[in-house]
């Protein structure tokens, strides 16, 4: 088991060039919208040719452009779930099913019958695909899938059509689906959720380049880059300068850790997640900042709150008088991108009431990310 | 009245079988070529496809005379491919029932053909996308996925190409001629009769064409509109 992927495509705009390898079986791949994404999955199952390189499954070559290896996608074995699931209209639920089948029509319909049974599609048989619920066209697009026995299976932003209630469903039925799938299944999303629950390795994806691949919940604790830490979710970056092993200062926050770990080397950047906040009042402890709040947002779990650093509130209020000088000139936009997020959950809330906002903000060593 | 019954009476009912056969005969010769030329457009390259689409729909843009000009050019005795065809294989183009069938074809053709690359450029490409990852050969594609989903597409084509090979005229008439039960269409006959002044024929034979257009359209509605109920637009 195992698929390993080296491939460059000029897309016009920018340039993909994907390179990776993987032992494991579920396998997400992050980025945000145009990253080259879809592109990576249609250039496995054989629906786009990249320019150069080569994809390897199994040990099996579906592309080389380097002995003129390119199997047609007939003959790749490779499953591909579209977003809007592509049933053919025409055909019954138990026509679509069969439309990749080879075999006598007597083993095709016992292997439908089989698939019927196993996604619970009982009763839908003679039904169009038009007259089905998302969940049932979703089901039906795997089970013409799984009918054909892939050996990969890939999933295109399966979700990201669908509303929150029904999108939690699918997400579990999904899984539930392909719990004892044996082949490879790589699900390509901008979600990261989806793929926390869903894969056991991620390749993260940037400008059509791989930033880092690994597993998942390794890569979440530690992004190692910055972009991996942005598609990660983390809300909160700044400069850093390294003093010493144990030393580094946020240079646009305007403090200094102090650390029991050793520092990366070659770190550039700082993050730190919204959620990991421990609001302290009364006196400064380590690694601490002294927020100000700019504004709130309500939402239906936690607040969210932007806050502003003492040295940022500095450079603010001296960009105020250089703009009050040249009242012309539009506002500095760093303003708004070094805001400091931090999200407290609902059940703390009573403590902020009692206590009132908290004076500093301390920074736990272990949700400390050095990034490049 | 009276003298519509005595035209009734006498009627010579060769026109519309000849009509009928030519319109039958040419619709599926065009139903064919059209969605085999749509499919190849299609796939082809923007400049290829250009020209092609120039080519494919030229009879439809000049008059019908000016087609049986370059159809006469082509199959007239004194020309090589007429020769060729005459002298080799017995075939008669001009002046017989197989130049009504070819001017009717040529000229229907490119209304089946652009109703059919209209219909094929509409289909969800992720369609076949899905067909061809799950091992559908490209001929079972197109005749299982594209071509079904593109039906209430290719239907409308086919019945224009059926309308207008059954009251083609300008062509029909350069290449085939009028000889009366061989080549001589309803269209002709009216043509004739309207020249000789004997309008009340005209008038007949103009209710028949009516009742059979009326008839046609009626019927691929019904086709139609059974596909239309099940298939979701998407």
């Amino acid at each position: 088991m195992g698929i390993s992927i080296d491939i460059r495509k000029n897309l016009g705009n920018f340039q993909l060039e994907i390179q990776w390898k993987s032992e494991v079986s579920r396998i997400g791949i992050l980025g945000a919208s145009g990253c080259g994404k879809s592109m990576t999955l249609k250039s496995i199952a054989g629906i786009e040719t990249p320019d150069e390189g080569q994809i390897c499954v199994d040990g099996k070559f579906l592309f080389d452009s380097g002995k003129k290896v390119n199997l047609k996608p007939q003959q790749r074995r490779v499953g591909y779930l579209f977003q809007n699931y592509a049933l053919f209209p025409h055909m019954t639920v138990e026509k679509n099913i069969a439309a990749g089948l080879k075999g006598s029509k007597a083993e095709n319909q016992k292997r439908v019958q089989e698939m019927v049974q196993k996604f619970r599609l009982d009763g839908l048989e003679k039904q169009l695909p038009g007259q089905l619920s998302g969940g049932q066209q979703q089901r039906v697009a795997l089970a013409r899938i799984m009918a054909y026995e892939p050996d990969v299976i890939l999933l295109d932003e399966p979700f990201s059509a669908l509303d929150g209630f029904l999108k939690d469903r699918l997400q579990l039925e999904l899984e539930e689906m392909l719990q004892d799938y044996l082949g490879i299944v790589i699900m390509v999303s901008h979600n990261r959720d989806e793929l926390y629950r869903f894969c056991d390795e991620l390749v993260i994806l940037d400008k059509g380049a791989v930033v880092v691949n690994g597993d998942t919940k390794a890569l979440f604790a530690r992004p190692r880059y910055k972009e991996a830490a942005k598609l990660t979710g983390c809300k909160n970056f700044s400069d850093v300068r390294r003093i010493d092993a144990h030393t580094a200062e946020l240079t646009e926050w305007g403090i200094i850790l102090n650390l029991q770990q050793e520092l990366p080397e070659n770190c550039t950047s700082f993050g730190y997640r919204a959620h990991d906040f421990v609001p302290i009042w009364g006196e400064r402890r380590e690694n601490c900042l002294k927020v100000q709040v700019l504004s709130k947002a309500e939402l239906p779990f936690e607040v969210q709150y932007y806050l502003q650093t003492e040295k940022q509130s500095d450079v603010n209020s001296a960009n105020m008088q250089i703009q009050v000088k040249h009242s012309g000139i539009e506002k500095d936009s760093s303003t708004v991108e070094n805001v400091i997020s931090w999200f407290i959950q609902r059940e703390q809330q009573p403590l902020l009431a009692e206590k009132g906002l908290p004076d500093y903000l301390q920074m736990v060593e272990e949700r400390c990310m050095f990034l490049e | 009245m009276e003298a519509v019954m005595d035209v009734w009476k006498d009627l010579d009912w060769s026109p519309l079988l000849i009509s009928l056969k030519t319109g039958v005969v040419a619709t599926f010769i065009s139903f064919f070529m059209g969605i085999y030329a749509a499919r190849k457009v299609v796939k082809a390259s923007p400049v290829k496809k250009a020209i092609l689409d120039g080519i494919l729909t030229l009879p439809m843009v000049l008059p019908p005379t000016a087609a049986g000009f370059f159809l006469l050019l082509l199959f007239s005795r004194r020309r090589p491919l007429g020769i060729l065809l005459y002298e080799q294989f017995d075939i008669k183009v001009v002046q017989t029932w197989l130049g009504c069938i070819i001017a009717a074809t040529v000229i229907s053709f490119p209304l089946m053909y652009r109703n059919a690359r209209a219909a094929f450029e509409q289909i969800d490409v992720n369609l076949v996308y899905a067909a061809r990852t799950l091992g559908m050969s490209e001929t079972k594609i197109f005749w299982k996925i594209i071509l079904p989903t593109a039906g209430p597409g290719i239907a409308a084509g086919t019945i224009l190409t059926f309308a207008r090979a059954l009251g083609e005229y300008g062509a029909t008439s350069m290449l085939a001629g009028n000889i009366p039960g061989k080549t001589g269409t309803i269209s002709q006959k009216i043509a004739m009769v309207i020249q000789d002044g004997d309008y009340v024929t005209a008038g007949v034979w103009v209710v028949i064409v009516i009742l059979i257009a009326l008839c046609v359209v009626f019927f691929m509605n019904l086709i139609l509109g059974k596909q239309m109920k099940n298939t979701k637009q998407w």
